[in-house]
């Protein structure tokens, strides 16, 4: 930026050494000119109202002004304060023509073009958001599901798995007492078999010791003595 | 062919309309290039905005970068209330950009490098902060020239400092416009002669002349970047000053 101004400097200076003797010159030219142009203008005008009329006077004018621009062509235009009027008038003039087109059309139509986009992508956000925001309560529903579905296997297999455990305690109960049933019907069994058998073995001991005793003794024992001695023996052998 | 680097700056009278006591209205070659740019600026923002497309193409990016540029240049200077000023400053830019740009085109005529245009639009600046200062604020607006948290024995000194600077204000924005479009064009005309004038002086010339036109080169490079520059600078200023008639208080 700095040199940029340097440059432009330099180049400002240079300009104005070129141009440092039209500048001086020209504005004490052109003073000395409309000096003379007034007062030039000035006597035909007080007497052209009494003779000759304002046409005349401005073309004597004009054709005054058209000499004069000949006669001071190293005038410099910048300066040259002839030109001004017009040029003051069309700069009013389009300028306020710009200034209405840019105000009253243009500036409008980009500004309009350009909220319109603001507001197309503001909508296009919310948009997205909305969706942003439908998709997460979608995934939070199907989690819910999800926790939902698996308490309820959950449930029903802790269910089932109680209901088969009950079911085969049960069947396991029935059995062992139908189990335990038998085995208190065998053993009554085995314990009326041995009482029977009990019973037999001391007719047996009696007989047998009647014989003994008769064979030994070539008598016979009263039957009463020999039982009453059987019994005594049996309670002697009885297991404690 | 004379030497002569003012001749680009000349005013041709076309027509003569009217001539009020003394004073000559002409259409002039001036005014052709005034037209040529508004239409140059409203016909170009027009086309780019034609289809009005929610994905700019080029043109339109131009237009609307420019608005946006513009629109920011006024809202960092004079606030959102300088918003009103918006359609002013992007006139003046855009007129002053196309005439600083159209004049470096040969054979054309640069608008902005007579002292009376600038200094109408220096002018038209520094009147409409004064009218808008005083019908926004009234007697208010003249806190402007009063710093506060000043001792008061320095008070009279800044203050006349203070209208001095703003006084001065037009001057240097019209001077500095003028001054830059004037030396531009006539560095480049300068040196156009020196190719010329070596060229037609035979075969050694012909080689010595490929210097200053390398040098056209690099100035009319130069002329690009200060005539869109001194176009933002314009700008850029006037947003300052207007904010002056929108805050008057320091």
């Amino acid at each position: 930026m700095m040199k940029t101004w340097k440059l432009t400097v330099a180049v400002v200076m240079t300009g104005a050494g070129l141009l440092g003797a039209p500048l001086v010159l020209a504005p004490q030219a052109a003073y000395a000119d409309t000096v003379v142009r007034v007062a030039e203008a000035a006597a035909p005008a007080a007497s052209g109202h009494a003779a000759s009329g304002g046409q005349a006077n401005a073309q004597d004018h004009g054709a005054a002004e058209g000499n004069t621009v000949d006669a001071h062509a190293v005038h410099f235009p910048p300066f040259d304060a002839t030109t001004f009027p017009s040029q003051l008038l069309w700069l009013a003039i389009t300028f306020g023509l710009l200034y209405l087109l840019m105000s009253r059309v243009t500036l409008p139509r980009i500004g309009r073009i350009l909220e319109e986009r603001h507001d197309r992508i503001a909508d296009d956000l919310e948009e997205a958001n909305k969706h942003k925001a439908e998709s997460q309560a979608a995934q939070v529903a199907y989690e819910k599901a999800l926790t939902e579905a698996r308490a309820k296997a959950n449930a029903i297999a802790g269910e089932t798995r109680d209901r088969l455990s009950a079911d085969s305690e049960a069947n396991r109960k029935a059995l062992e007492a139908d189990l335990n049933g038998k085995l208190a019907a065998a053993e009554q069994r085995i314990a009326a078999t041995k009482t029977d058998a009990m019973s037999h073995v001391r007719g047996i001991a009696v007989d047998t010791t009647a014989t003994i005793v008769s064979t030994l003794i070539g008598t016979t024992a009263p039957k009463a003595d020999i039982e009453k001695a059987v019994d005594v023996a049996l309670a002697a052998n009885e297991p404690a | 062919m004379t030497v002569d680097p003012i001749h680009q700056f000349e005013i041709k009278r076309f027509v003569d309309l009217l001539n009020v006591s003394g004073v000559q209205f002409s259409f002039t070659n001036a005014a052709v290039f005034m037209f040529g740019i508004v239409a140059i600026v409203f016909l170009f923002l027009t086309y780019a905005t034609r289809g009005r497309t929610l994905v700019p193409g080029r043109a339109q990016s131009v237009a609307e970068m420019s608005y946006e540029f513009i629109a920011k240049m006024v809202r960092d200077s004079a606030g959102s209330q300088g918003m009103v000023f918006f359609p002013f400053v992007f006139t003046l830019f855009t007129f002053v950009l196309v005439a600083n740009v159209v004049g470096l085109i040969p054979y054309t005529f640069t608008v902005t490098a007579h002292l009376v245009v600038t200094a109408a639009l220096a002018l038209l600046v520094i009147g409409t902060v004064i009218v808008y200062g005083f019908f926004k604020h009234g007697t208010h607006f003249l806190h402007l020239f009063v710093p506060s948290g000043v001792p008061g024995f320095l008070l009279p000194f800044l203050v006349v400092i203070e209208v001095v600077s703003f006084l001065s204000r037009p001057i240097s924005l019209s001077l500095r416009l003028f001054a830059n479009m004037l030396a531009g064009h006539i560095a480049l005309k300068v040196f156009a002669f020196f190719v010329v004038g070596l060229a037609s002086a035979g075969v050694v010339g012909w080689f010595g002349a490929t210097l200053p036109f390398f040098m056209i080169v690099a100035l009319t490079a130069l002329e690009l970047l200060v005539a869109v520059l001194q176009a933002y600078v314009f700008a850029v200023l006037t947003s300052i000053y207007l904010n002056d008639a929108i805050h008057p208080g320091h």
